[in-house]
């Protein structure tokens, strides 16, 4: 392998240009933007453009924590899926068995959090 | 991806029975354990040590097997078979000291104990990884677990501070170790252990990508075993988990990341060893003093044997700096057997002491051991000896032959330090037993000191700390085959499956 500097080359390149990206974007937005006053509206938290309701710092209920884990856990799962269910007939029968297994290991997962109550919000 | 036939899923089923054992039990313990009473919780307890014991005989089957499943990912050689079993043993003796702590804290049973079963199967993991992503992936699924018990007391602000320091600290070095990974993956073309072995040439070892991986891997792996400058949430974190949590941070987690740890370096990144010993020299040095030296002036006992864990992990990193020496490894796995023993009885003694809620046990605790309980005393002085490295008790043999090692390195200075270190480290231990021999009997009596549990894991360990050192010879002839398979067959046998 060669580790001279000719290698590097492209990467010095994408770093000048990203650089080059940033300081035009940045120096025609002080050029030609529009410049309106300072209002208190404009310090104000952004919410999808509704006027803000509340501080930033409020509270939730923890079951919406919960409530993303266990989200998280079967959306994960069917991203490992499609993979599998693609590669399904060259996996042949050990493949199969896996993702069973694999399943079934999450199920534990979604039994454990039913009988812990994590599913009825109340 | 290449096409898996039938023979290879023969082929992996018995390398992966205690790992697969080990998850089983601690998913039935999640599928029971709600249903379970908290008080009643050491019924848990009960079918954790069954599940422990089941995978310590799959794990005794393996030993001799010496191959690679998975593609190569699991090594099943007599390494990983021995650090499974020493990793169960220390699960198992940390289960049997939980069982009364746990229903009296009113823990929830179900969780802590299938966190233990998930910690020590990312354990065995690591200690089998034949490659980098198998070591992440096991370490990962013992931090997460242990980061989550070191913070079970919830109503604890101690309990919830050592999580979260355990928990930053240990994500951001976890960080450190990834992009070592990828940096040695970059500088090798591999992540597998066996080819990264073969690619390393003199060329290689001049590599700057190779060696700026090397140093973040130390730095990944520095942490988790407590090496200095790393060390600064051990004090925290041991001190503030509960105390069956502690110790088996302080042996289980040690036991693995010393088996990750000396598995990539010392066995495989051996042919660059030129490029790393030096700085094991230094990181050596300062963690064996900074330990000692801290431990001096600590008042609970759970502080001291956390930076008492850090010394002795300075002490084995000085067979980790011999490392072209075979007899190093040898050395380190015969210490890190006696070491965990010695280890968990002194935390169950602390156990024993500690009032409800005192978050550990302090000096004056201990005092007048010896008359109110004479047989704790006894086997505290034991322990104490052992960690001081007093003959023929487990710790002075570990070190006698990791020094030993050290010194046909030709690394005299290290060994002049790490005497000398020994030498300081006997004023605190032997703090302990004049404490308990010397001064009048405490007021309130201990809680749980006649229970069944700690009994019998002290006995165990007291059993332990005197037969590894008495009779250290098929446990050093253990743990010296364990290491040669860890160096030398598998390469061959990676070569011949391609």
């Amino acid at each position: 392998m060669n580790y001279g500097l000719t290698t590097w080359f492209p990467i010095a390149v994408t770093i000048g240009l990203v650089g080059l990206i940033v300081l035009t974007m940045v120096t025609i937005n002080r050029l030609i933007g529009p410049r309106p006053p300072h209002t208190s509206v404009k310090g104000e938290a952004f919410e999808c453009g509704n006027p803000p309701s509340g501080s930033a710092w409020g509270r939730f209920s923890v079951r919406f924590y919960l409530t993303a884990l266990l989200f998280l856990v079967f959306d994960v799962e069917v991203v490992f899926l499609y993979p599998w269910a693609a590669e399904l007939r060259s996996l042949g029968m050990f493949g199969f068995v896996e993702a069973l297994v694999y399943i079934a290991i999450l199920f534990v997962g979604l039994a454990y959090a039913w009988r812990r109550g994590v599913l009825d919000w109340s | 991806m290449s096409h898996i036939t039938l023979s290879a899923i023969n082929f992996a089923w018995l390398p992966i029975l205690p790992l697969a054992a080990v998850a089983a039990g601690a998913m039935a313990i999640m599928l029971i354990g709600p249903g379970v009473e908290d008080e009643d919780s050491a019924g848990l307890g009960i079918l954790a040590l069954i599940t422990l014991l089941a995978a310590m005989v799959f794990a005794i089957f393996t030993l001799g097997e010496n191959s690679l499943a998975f593609g190569g990912s699991l090594a099943t050689d007599d390494y990983a078979a021995f650090f499974e079993i020493v990793i169960l043993i220390a699960t198992a003796l940390t289960v049997a000291m939980s069982l009364d702590y746990v229903a009296d804290e009113g823990m929830a049973g179900a969780e802590f104990y299938s966190l233990i079963l998930f910690a020590a199967f990312g354990m065995m993991l690591m200690a089998a990884a034949g490659d980098l992503i198998i070591v992440f992936i096991g370490l990962e699924t013992m931090s997460l677990a242990v980061y989550a018990l070191a913070g079970f007391l919830r109503r604890d602000p101690r309990s919830n501070e050592a999580a979260l320091k355990y928990f930053i600290l240990g994500a951001f070095s976890t960080g450190f170790l990834l992009y070592g990974i990828a940096l040695i993956y970059g500088a090798t073309g591999s992540i597998g252990l066996a080819p990264i072995r073969a690619a390393l040439n003199d060329r290689a070892a001049q590599n700057p990508l190779l060696l700026l991986g090397l140093g973040m891997m130390l730095i990944g792996f520095g942490f988790k075993v407590a090496a200095v400058p790393f060390h600064m949430w051990t004090p925290d974190a041991y001190e503030g988990a509960p105390t069956p949590v502690t110790a088996f941070m302080a042996v289980g987690v040690k036991l693995a990341a010393f088996a990750g740890f000396m598995r990539v370096f010392m066995a495989n990144l051996g042919p660059v060893s030129a490029q790393w010993t030096m700085v094991l020299w230094a990181i050596a040095a300062l963690t064996m003093t900074v330990g000692n030296f801290a431990a001096l002036v600590q008042q609970n006992l759970k502080r001291m044997l956390a930076y008492s864990a850090i010394a002795h992990a300075g002490y084995l990193l000085v067979g980790m700096a011999a490392t072209p020496r075979a007899m190093a490894g040898g050395a380190m796995l015969y210490y890190l057997v006696g070491y965990a023993f010695t280890n968990l009885g002194a935390f169950a003694v602390v156990i024993a002491l500690e009032r409800k809620g005192a978050g550990g046990a302090t000096l004056s605790d201990f005092r007048g051991l010896s008359r109110s309980r004479p047989g704790l005393a006894l086997a505290m002085t034991l322990f104490m000896l052992s960690l001081m490295g007093v003959p023929p008790l487990a710790g002075f043999v570990g070190k006698f032959y990791v020094f030993s090692a050290a010194l046909s390195a030709h690394l005299v200075w290290l060994v002049i330090i790490a005497a000398l270190n020994s030498a300081v480290s006997v004023y605190y231990y032997a703090r302990v037993i004049v404490v308990m021999y010397a001064q009048e009997e405490a007021a309130a009596p201990p809680r749980l000191a006649a229970h069944p549990g700690l009994v019998v894991s002290v006995i165990a360990a007291v059993a332990g700390t005197i037969l590894v050192g008495l009779y250290p010879q098929p446990w050093l002839s253990a743990a010296n085959s364990a290491y040669a398979s860890a160096l030398g067959r598998p390469a061959a046998r990676v070569a011949s499956l391609r």
